[in-house]
């Protein structure tokens, strides 16, 4: 149960602490991100405060065609986590279709292709575990984020699909629907304490999901409820509303 | 913009904090505009207050090495973080204040002090060097024997931010403290008991301040690393749990500030401890951070917040000083719930707070009448030759402040280093630092 763990978008607030929660459960951890030379220190705070063997990997999503080799000269892991993903900024997205393009590519091209790749990596050992990191935003399409929320969507359906083709060959996907949680993504944003997790929160939730092979999570867990309130809001209604 | 205060929720300002996780990061903070750094924010007063620009630092909180004692690590690791990953292993912070809530940079920048102060100095003395980034954004390694190194530790980060130091840790049989209680009923006593205990490890006393029956009664608290041959066979001796907290609802009535109340806590305190006076061991949390076991204990307080006072004062006058100080208090009927009694060796640095003597801690409700209590609390202070913790400090007027020496000279140094411009807190315009 303690094989290498793979986070991809390693310099990620919450990938940090995610590895952190693996390193400590005493997991062997393979760090990465496009500029490896940032994750030099968070290699050494995690060895340094777990002793596990932490490697570095340069991999960068929206670069597809490298997929197929980023697997050359690692091992295949027992648990792969996908923390990748570009929030954008909704007017610029809404104004310019292109830059719309790269964040849509960078939340559900370029992460599905890695997964996809590992994925039929695994079904050939016949197991280990899968985990996008997704977006409570994918859940329905807002004014306030939709392109960012569309590619959110359509990794999560992604991801469901995954779990269903490999449920009867060893691997197990795991689909992580955070709310607002505090990292560089939210900087600077008026954040509702009580629906706020700290990376630590998700880190400990995903090490959990994943020992406990659960299917879909909410961090915060009150987010399943938010979000059904929002998705059973009428078409009528919900069009006129700002959320 | 963030409702911001320190540990005391008192003042409150509306900061732009800004959160710092890597040194690039900081790098851009220095250039974009004034600031001060952060720890995690358990400075009572407004020391790490500035409504530009507040640089949250817990986010660089990694450790980078680690061997035989010797730390490597980023200024926002906690030192709680340091001990859930060392104890395990046999060591434990050279110094540690009354919370493992600290950073490492607020330990640093306050060159904290501890239970063993009479024997091991401050913070100070386990730091090895630090990474100090500059106005101009370059980063200097400073060490002992460097003029800067004396003033940062102790300069509540009004000389750059910090962002990693190497810091030596202490190596320890057990994760237990064998402690010795003694329940004294006079301030002499106390301090009769102190001197006699120099030798002992960790000394620290509670004492009664109010205006009933128990003022000046006293309960000293001993303390030393328990070897593992003085443990139960069957424990494990460095096993370390992480133990949850309980919470205080939010905003406590104000009423259980009255003396009455208080003088009943006190007394209750006295009686139980002497009652439990001699020998018992005791675990390193519960030793060194009761306070600890109570999330966000400072709500007890309610909206208004509360305020600390720290003075030290010199060997000969803290025995004359410490009875005025506390039959003002005790004359006030505003109510100290905690005071803390601790013996001070030598003193270090340029600015440090502590000095060969005692220093008494206590809290206040803040409001008005605290605050006029506080500044008798000051001129008595001062006539008896004492000094002020910055870390604890809200309120103090710029003249009690300058009245020390070190502070015109900080100030001076500021100015001509020219970090005047660029590193600020509300504290440190309040004081003219
Ligand atoms: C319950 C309790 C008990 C305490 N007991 C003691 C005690 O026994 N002894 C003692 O000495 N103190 C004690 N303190 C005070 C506390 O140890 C100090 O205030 C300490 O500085 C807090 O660290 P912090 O990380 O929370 O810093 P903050 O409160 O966030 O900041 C404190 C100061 O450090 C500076 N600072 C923080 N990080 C950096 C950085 N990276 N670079 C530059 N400057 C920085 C800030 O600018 C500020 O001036 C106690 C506090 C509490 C709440
Ligand atoms: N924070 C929230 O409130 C929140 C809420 C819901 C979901 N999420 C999701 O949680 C995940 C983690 O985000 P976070 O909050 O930790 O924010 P973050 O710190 O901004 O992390 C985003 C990560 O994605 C990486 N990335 C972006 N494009 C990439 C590419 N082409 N190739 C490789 N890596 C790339 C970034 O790497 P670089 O450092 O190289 O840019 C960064 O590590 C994301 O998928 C995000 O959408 C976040």
């Amino acid at each position: 149960m303690s094989g290498p763990v793979l986070i991809l978008g390693a310099t990620s607030g919450m990938a940090r602490a995610v590895a952190r929660s693996f390193a400590e459960a005493g997991h062997p951890i393979q760090l990465a991100a496009r500029d490896i030379n940032r994750l030099d220190d968070d290699a050494a705070d995690l060895r340094t405060r777990y002793g596990v063997d932490v490697t570095l990997h340069a991999f960068d999503a929206l670069a597809t065609g490298t997929h197929a080799a980023f697997f050359e000269g690692l091992d295949l892991p027992q648990i792969a986590i996908c923390a990748v993903g570009a929030m954008g900024d909704q007017d610029q997205s809404a104004a310019d279709p292109l830059g719309a393009a790269m964040v849509i590519r960078s939340n559900f091209e370029g992460p599905a292709s890695i997964l996809a790749h590992l994925a039929n990596a695994m079904e050939a050992r016949g197991s280990g575990t899968l985990v996008g990191i997704s977006s409570v935003a994918g859940d329905r399409g807002r004014a306030s984020n939709y392109v960012y929320g569309s590619a959110k969507a359509g990794f999560t359906a992604f991801l469901s699909g995954l779990r269903n083709r490999l449920a009867r060959r060893g691997v197990h996907v795991v689909t992580v629907l955070p709310g607002f949680v505090r990292t560089a993504m939210t900087d600077g944003m008026d954040l509702p304490g009580p629906l706020t997790a700290d990376p630590e929160e998700v880190g400990a939730a995903i090490l959990k999901a994943v020992e406990k092979q659960k299917n879909i999570i909410y961090t915060r867990p009150i987010w399943r409820v938010v979000m059904a309130v929002i998705r059973n809001i009428p078409e009528p209604i919900f069009k006129k509303t700002s959320l | 913009m963030t409702r911001l205060g320190g540990w005391g929720r008192f003042p409150l300002a509306e900061c732009n904090v800004v959160t710092a996780r890597s040194e690039a990061d900081v790098r851009a903070a220095i250039e974009a505009a004034p600031l001060i750094a952060r720890g995690n924010g358990r400075a009572y007063g407004d020391a790490a207050l500035n409504t530009d620009q507040t640089l949250d630092m817990t986010g660089m909180d990694r450790m980078l090495s680690f061997n035989d004692g010797v730390l490597v690590a980023e200024a926002g690791v906690l030192l709680g973080d340091i001990i859930h990953t060392f104890l395990p292993r046999g060591w434990f912070p050279w110094v540690t204040p009354g919370t493992k809530y600290v950073s490492l940079g607020g330990a640093i920048a306050a060159d904290v002090h501890g239970k063993n102060h009479h024997l091991d100095g401050s913070f100070r003395s386990c730091v090895d060097w630090i990474d100090l980034m500059g106005p101009d954004g370059t980063v200097t390694r400073v060490t002992p024997s460097d003029d800067l190194y004396d003033w940062t530790i102790g300069g509540m980060g009004l000389t750059g931010v910090i962002l990693r130091a190497q810091i030596r840790l202490r190596q320890v049989e057990t994760a237990w403290i064998s402690q010795e209680t003694r329940a004294l009923t006079s301030v002499q006593e106390t301090l009769d008991a102190f001197e006699e205990t120099q030798d002992v490890p960790y000394s620290v006393a509670w004492i009664d301040c109010s205006d009933g029956p128990h003022h000046g009664h006293s309960l000293l608290l001993l303390g030393r690393h328990a070897r593992a041959d003085e443990l139960p066979g069957h424990w494990r001796p460095l096993e370390v749990r992480r133990k949850g907290k309980l919470p205080v609802p939010f905003g406590a009535p104000p009423f259980i500030f009255r003396g009455l109340w208080l003088r009943a806590m006190n007394g209750i305190y006295w009686r139980r401890g002497a009652k439990r006076a001699g020998t018992s061991l005791v675990n390193w949390d519960s030793y060194f951070y009761p306070l600890d076991a109570l999330a966000n204990w400072n709500r007890l307080y309610g909206r208004n917040g509360f305020l600390q006072f720290q003075c030290a004062l010199p060997e000969e006058t803290a025995a004359a000083g410490l009875k005025e100080l506390m039959d003002t208090i005790a004359a006030a009927q505003t109510g100290s719930v905690l005071s803390v009694l601790k013996r001070f060796g030598p003193q270090s640095g340029h600015v440090s707070f502590p000095m060969p003597g005692y220093t008494l801690a206590l809290d206040f409700p803040a409001n008005e009448r605290s605050l006029a209590l506080m500044q008798t609390l000051d001129q008595i202070t001062l006539a008896h030759g004492g000094r002020f913790y910055l870390a604890k400090d809200a309120r103090m007027p710029e003249a009690v402040a300058k009245a020390d020496p070190r502070a015109k000279a900080f100030a001076a140094m500021r100015k001509q280093a020219g970090l005047t411009e660029k590193f600020t807190s509300l504290q440190s315009e309040r004081l003219g630092l």
